[in-house]
């Protein structure tokens, strides 16, 4: 103990009492910004939402009306992409970690896993860029969906190394001892009973991915048609609110605030369900 | 782990030999996709340097300490943009830093078991809002929040001081630290909760056992156990400000000035790639925004080497 034999034991009692009301106020002060931004994005969007939003194309500077439907189908086109991309990767490199990684060369692809999850997503936008989009001279939803890809790798490869580890070594043994090869072993008992947990990891990347704005910028880039083709630029969600929010006309702001409670919305369902999905398993 | 499969011995029949066949390839090529972690981050500064090359040429050192960025005369120097990232990660640390310990301390240590489940939903949540809607946030709430009620009486009571003076426009450094210190607050405090759990629990217990208040446990048992990784923590969550981009554009006001005052208007790396790179016509001008990407690159890359070593020392420890 620090505090001098002497000190008056109702003193450490306040400072007790104190430190921790500290604490209380902190989590406060963190959770307002959250309640304010939900309270905000649910009464602006509400009012802005309309059949039109979900199915009509944005109309033409000045003119009030329209909606976002191109912008929706390409971010589910763009985060498909990312999943084709990051998932394949991330799962098998995961694998990887758990049942062959306990050495250098496994240790090295864990720290960069965890140094490309803080790696800036704009500086991966920039990457993509020098990458694909000058080799093709232009924008596309190709290289939007590298990027998005390559922004979700760390976490699912962390989050499968870390559920396929969960699975009891039992398990293994029993598929082994039955004379089943080491890769069906895996593939077909192992990974089966993670997929679950691993399913919870995917959703929170793909929630992740859709929200990314910075690297779709300039590899995605935006669209005011439709366009389903990978390689022309395609609109997204988070784009289009970031267009929309910093311009001056009110019908936009509307729109983009609609847009954000469709894309909060599906974010908060997605952790939702992910969390439900720990919870149900960690019950039983 | 369990009695690998593919060490079958040299006798093994012919059955076990195709066996081995197949373990091998498999063993292999997930090594192989494992291998493309590495090789992504590898191509990544290969590539960026590659493309500021012609940058890091034409200006050498003095693209760092130039503040002139003139397009039209091809002169490009980015000292306005690195000091705006520096100030405004800085501001934010100032704010998420105490918040978010406070938070850790309270999720990991205080809170009773019936709050925990919520409250560290909500957190959790803090991280997954999206960078753009919180922009969007900033720009109709928080900036004429802060151009109403708080710069206006700030200035009244501080504005002797340089970081308070100029008109309050809302949009400014000090929107910009804000809207940041929430973004990284999340991080901050859930590897800070992490490095906690790492500390053994029969040192909470001596110290409790000794007499110890909750909060004495905390300061005497917990804190310095953890420190090297709540430092860790706290370096991730600079790494995040200073890569930060959305919101941070969005609120910041995008003039590349240097002033001391947090009500005037900034630029950061980040806010200016993400402004003009598609705007970007001569070669030197991409090139020269590449290179702020590659700064920005390298930094943080370093900053997350430094943070991810600390927080494993922590937990290697802890796990011995």
């Amino acid at each position: 103990m620090k505090a001098p034999p002497g000190e008056p034991y109702l003193r450490r009692r306040v400072v007790d009492v104190v430190a921790r009301g500290l604490c209380v106020l902190m989590f406060v002060l963190a959770v307002v910004p959250l309640l304010s931004l939900l309270t905000y994005v649910v009464k602006q969007g509400v009012g802005g939402l309309s059949w039109s939003f979900f199915t009509e194309l944005p109309k033409p500077v000045g003119e009030t009306g329209g909606g976002m439907a191109n912008a929706l189908t390409g971010s589910a086109i763009l985060v498909g992409l990312a999943c084709a991309v990051g998932m394949p990767v991330g799962i098998l490199a995961g694998i990887y970690l758990a049942e062959y990684g306990k050495n250098r060369f496994g240790d090295a692809v864990r720290f960069c896993a965890d140094v490309l999850s803080g790696v800036p997503s704009i500086t991966v936008g920039v990457f993509v860029y020098t990458l694909i989009v000058l080799s093709m001279k232009r924008f596309s939803a190709l290289a939007g969906g590298v990027a998005l890809g390559i922004l979700m790798l760390p976490t699912v490869t962390r989050t499968t190394e870390e559920l396929i580890r969960l699975v009891p070594d039992t398990l293994r043994e029993a598929a082994l001892a039955l004379g089943v090869p080491r890769w069906r072993a895996t593939l077909r008992v192992v990974l089966r009973t993670a997929l679950p947990g691993i399913a919870t990891g995917l959703m929170l990347a793909v929630a992740r991915a859709a929200g990314e704005t910075a690297p779709l910028l300039f590899t995605a880039f935006n669209n005011r048609f439709w366009s389903a083709s990978l390689d022309k630029p395609m609109a997204s969600l988070p784009v289009q609110i970031f267009t929309y929010a910093v311009s001056p006309y009110d019908d936009w702001h509307r729109q983009a605030w609609a847009a954000a409670l469709v894309l909060v919305a599906a974010v908060l369902v997605l952790n939702v369900a992910a969390r439900l999905v720990v919870y149900g398993r960690t019950a039983r | 782990m369990a009695a690998p499969a593919d060490q079958v011995g040299p006798g093994a029949t012919g059955i076990a030999v195709e066996v081995n066949l197949g373990d091998r390839l498999f063993r292999w090529g997930t090594a192989a996709f494992a291998a493309g972690t590495i090789l992504i981050l590898a191509a990544m500064a290969i590539q960026m340097t590659r493309a500021s090359a012609m940058s890091l040429r034409h200006f050498g050192l003095g693209f760092i300490t130039s503040t002139q960025w003139d397009p039209v005369r091809d002169l490009y120097g980015a000292l306005p943009y690195i000091y705006g990232t520096l100030v405004s990660s800085f501001v934010a640390l100032l704010i998420a830093v105490p918040v978010s310990l406070g938070v850790a301390i309270l999720l990991s240590e205080l809170a009773p078991g019936w709050l925990l489940q919520p409250a560290s939903f909500l957190v959790e949540l803090l991280a997954a809002v999206p960078s753009v809607i919180y922009g969007l946030w900033g720009v109709f709430v928080l900036t004429p929040w802060l151009r109403e009620s708080v710069q206006p009486p700030l200035q009244k009571a501080f504005g002797f001081l340089p970081f308070f003076q100029g008109t309050p426009h809302g949009f400014g450094m000090m929107a910009g630290g804000m809207i940041l210190a929430i973004m990284i607050l999340p991080t901050i405090s859930s590897v800070t909760r992490e490095v906690m759990r790492a500390v053994p629990s029969t040192l909470r217990e001596c110290a409790l056992a000794l007499g110890a208040t909750r909060w004495e446990m905390v300061r005497t048992a917990v804190l310095p156990y953890a420190r090297s990784g709540i430092v860790g923590a706290i370096i991730l969550g600079l790494g995040r400000a200073l890569g930060e981009t959305m919101a941070v554009t969005m609120v910041i006001g995008n003039r590349a000035e240097i002033s001391a005052s947090l009500f005037a208007p900034s630029y950061t790396m980040a806010s200016v790639i993400a402004n003009e790179f598609t705007e970007a016509s001569g070669d030197l001008y991409l090139s020269a925004l590449s290179q702020i990407g590659l700064l920005l690159f390298a930094v943080t890359v370093l900053l997350n080497v430094v943070a991810r070593l600390l927080v494993w020392r922590v937990r290697k420890v802890a796990a011995r």
